[in-house]
């Protein structure tokens, strides 16, 4: 170091030393990695495809003989209707907490009274919290409103337990729309309604993509609720089935692995359509916008 | 954003003052509260007055089918009969080993990833979509994923064969490498005698204070799947870095290694820290991965209180038992939480 240091500092910036070495240490390192990435991605999708037949559980690491479909056919037969049944959950849950998300984002951003940032922070704290401890009475409360068992009980378990994140990655996304416009559209006349329906709506298309996608995946990806709301095997979201069926010894490995991809497959879809904003929803969600 | 241009006209307009009506003004300061009220009334009452509920079920003597809510005499005895319970102790001592290891690795790993993108190589963005990609996945199928991986006649131990690892320790006579994973349920680096040569009274106690085998594979599983989330993290701090801090480093001849270590890495501590709390958050909650790969483990090795809350509930209906211990679980999260949303409170 010391020589480098006495180097005068005046001259032209010595360039850049581009050490081949370092960048092809860098390289394998990076290839190391993404094999220890992909290989249980590998391992899900080869061995779903293999015939039990013709391979063991000895040949793991290696590609199929035969391609004849695997475990699929007999995997998409035991899941098709909890697929069926998490997006009839998904998407109602997804839409109405954005919706909500979107409204709540706009008071807490533009419409701040006395006392919000308080009750936003009291809100946020909901998205921290175990669920263990509300699991006893939100079943309760879903058995008075005769929702238990029912996936309209997952719907609003969803909705309300969505509305941190949501409110969250919305409030950062409004608070960054210049004040300026809606100053300009309340001189026009524009009230809270008007305001929002003029100015933040057309600009929020991004957020609603954000949001929709990570809740999306979030619900998607939920076992806790939908193992405790509803009891039905039939109705009951993919994740849960996909369990079950882990832990049932009749059923062979290659169907198991199938079954992951299946269920793995639409969350894993948006990420590769959309990562760009998939991205940005999990930095939201880490509350620094 | 064609939107923009249309508005800027507007300010054009704003210019020659107009007045705004005074009452509508004083009416959406109203509204504002009475439309945020039905999200925020849900909320409290789905969190705040569930944890209320919660807290006095596990002061209740609910304790079967039948529902009981009378208070447990003495007062909070079930949290007594909880803490003294073997299972719950080796499941405090998992819940505390699992994160600090999984903590090391995800956000060690994540880091080193996040610095090793840093460098603009070619296929940047292959490689970072990749590392992200099991964040996408659900903690079920990352489970049932990985217990085949660490199922001790395949996966894993197949590729000690493949390197030939095995036939080297068999030239030399030695018993060929085959670790029973999720199936073991040693614990391994046990303390317990070396404190009780300090303090004698340990010698009695049931708790191993050591690592449980099987917990490590599941410790690599979560870190496989949340690893790309710290990534991400650093990612977006790096790229807040200003550019003339690496040119200046650059300038002094500094190394690469050096302007990490010294520079870069330093800078990003603030990030660090809130990588540090989520992901901590996570594995102190963490349920659904153990449950699919390996459950409670041989002899509870990798319980942890989420599973434990789930079968006393669910299973046993010891409801009270059951509320104490994810009671628990909410102090330990709160321990890491509170802090981070007060001062998330006073930046607003």
């Amino acid at each position: 170091m010391a020589s480098t240091a006495l180097r005068p500092s005046l001259q032209a910036p010595p360039p850049r030393k581009k050490s081949r070495l370092g960048h092809y240490v860098v390289m394998a390192l990076l290839i190391l990695a993404t094999l220890f990435f992909l290989a249980p991605v590998y391992v899900m999708v080869v061995n779903g495809l293999k015939d039990k037949s013709y391979m063991t559980l000895g040949d793991m690491w290696k590609l199929p003989l035969y391609l004849n479909g695997g475990g699929f056919p007999l995997a998409w037969e035991t899941l098709d209707q909890n697929l069926l049944a998490s997006f009839r959950i998904v998407i109602p849950a997804t839409i109405l907490s954005a919706v909500i998300g979107a409204v709540n984002g706009y008071l807490l951003s533009k419409w701040k009274f006395k006392g919000s940032d308080v009750v936003f922070t009291l809100i946020l704290f909901g998205m921290f919290i175990p669920y263990q401890a509300i699991l006893i009475p939100m079943i309760q409360t879903m058995d008075f409103l005769n929702l238990y068992g029912r996936w309209q009980g997952l719907v609003l378990v969803h909705v309300i337990y969505g509305i941190p994140i949501t409110s969250l990655i919305f409030r950062n996304y409004f608070a960054n729309v210049p004040n300026e416009l809606v100053e300009a559209a309340r001189i026009d006349g524009a009230g809270l309604v008007g305001v929002f329906r003029q100015i933040m709506l057309p600009l929020a298309a991004p957020a609603f993509v954000v949001v929709g996608i990570f809740q999306f995946t979030n619900i998607w990806n939920d076992f806790l609720f939908g193992v405790t709301v509803v009891f039905d095997p039939k109705q009951q979201p993919v994740t849960v089935a996909l369990n079950n069926l882990n832990g049932t010894n009749s059923v062979d490995w290659t169907v198991v692995m199938a079954a992951a991809v299946l269920a793995a497959l639409p969350t894993a879809v948006v990420y590769i359509l959309l990562g760009r904003f998939f991205i940005r929803g999990l930095l939201a969600g880490s509350m620094k916008g | 954003m064609a939107t923009i241009p249309q508005v800027s006209a507007r300010d054009a307009v704003a210019a020659t003052p107009r007045r705004v009506s005074r009452s509508r003004f004083s009416f959406d300061r109203i509204l504002s509260p009475l439309l945020l009220a039905p999200s925020a009334v849900a909320v409290f009452l789905f969190v705040y007055g569930f944890i209320g509920i919660t807290v006095w079920i596990s002061l209740s003597n609910w304790r079967s089918a039948a529902e009981d809510l009378s208070l447990r005499q003495p007062i909070g005895d079930s949290y007594q009969v909880l803490f003294s319970q073997s299972r719950f102790q080796i499941d405090l001592r998992n819940t505390l080993l699992f994160t600090l290891i999984f903590l090391l690795l995800a956000v060690g790993g994540g880091l080193g990833l996040a610095v090793l993108l840093d460098r603009k190589i070619t296929g940047s963005g292959f490689f970072r979509s990749v590392f992200l990609f099991p964040y996408a996945l659900s903690f079920i199928t990352t489970g049932v994923t990985w217990s085949w991986i660490f199922n001790p006649e395949t996966g894993v131990n197949l590729l000690f064969d493949a390197i030939g690892l095995n036939a080297v320790l068999a030239s030399f006579g030695v018993e060929p490498l085959k670790p029973g994973w999720i199936t073991d349920g040693t614990v391994a680096w046990q303390l317990n005698g070396a404190i009780a040569a300090v303090y004698p009274p340990a010698a009695d106690w049931s708790l191993k204070l050591g690592i449980p085998v099987a917990l490590i594979p599941v410790t690599i599983a979560a870190a496989w799947q949340l690893s790309g989330f710290a990534m991400a993290m650093f990612l977006a701090g790096l790229g807040t870095i200003p550019h003339e801090v690496r040119e200046a480093a650059a300038l002094d001849g500094a190394t690469d290694r050096r302007l990490y270590q010294d520079i870069i890495v330093p800078l990003l501590k603030p990030i660090m820290v809130s990588t540090l709390i989520i992901l901590g958050h996570v594995s102190l909650k963490i349920f659904d991965l153990i449950f699919a790969m390996s459950g409670k483990g041989p002899g509870f090795a990798t319980d942890v209180p989420g599973i434990f809350v789930y079968e006393m509930i669910f299973r046993a209906q010891r409801y009270n038992i059951g509320a104490a211990a994810s009671i628990v679980m909410l102090v330990l999260v709160c321990i890491v939480i509170v802090p981070y949303l007060a001062r998330q409170l006073k930046e607003l």
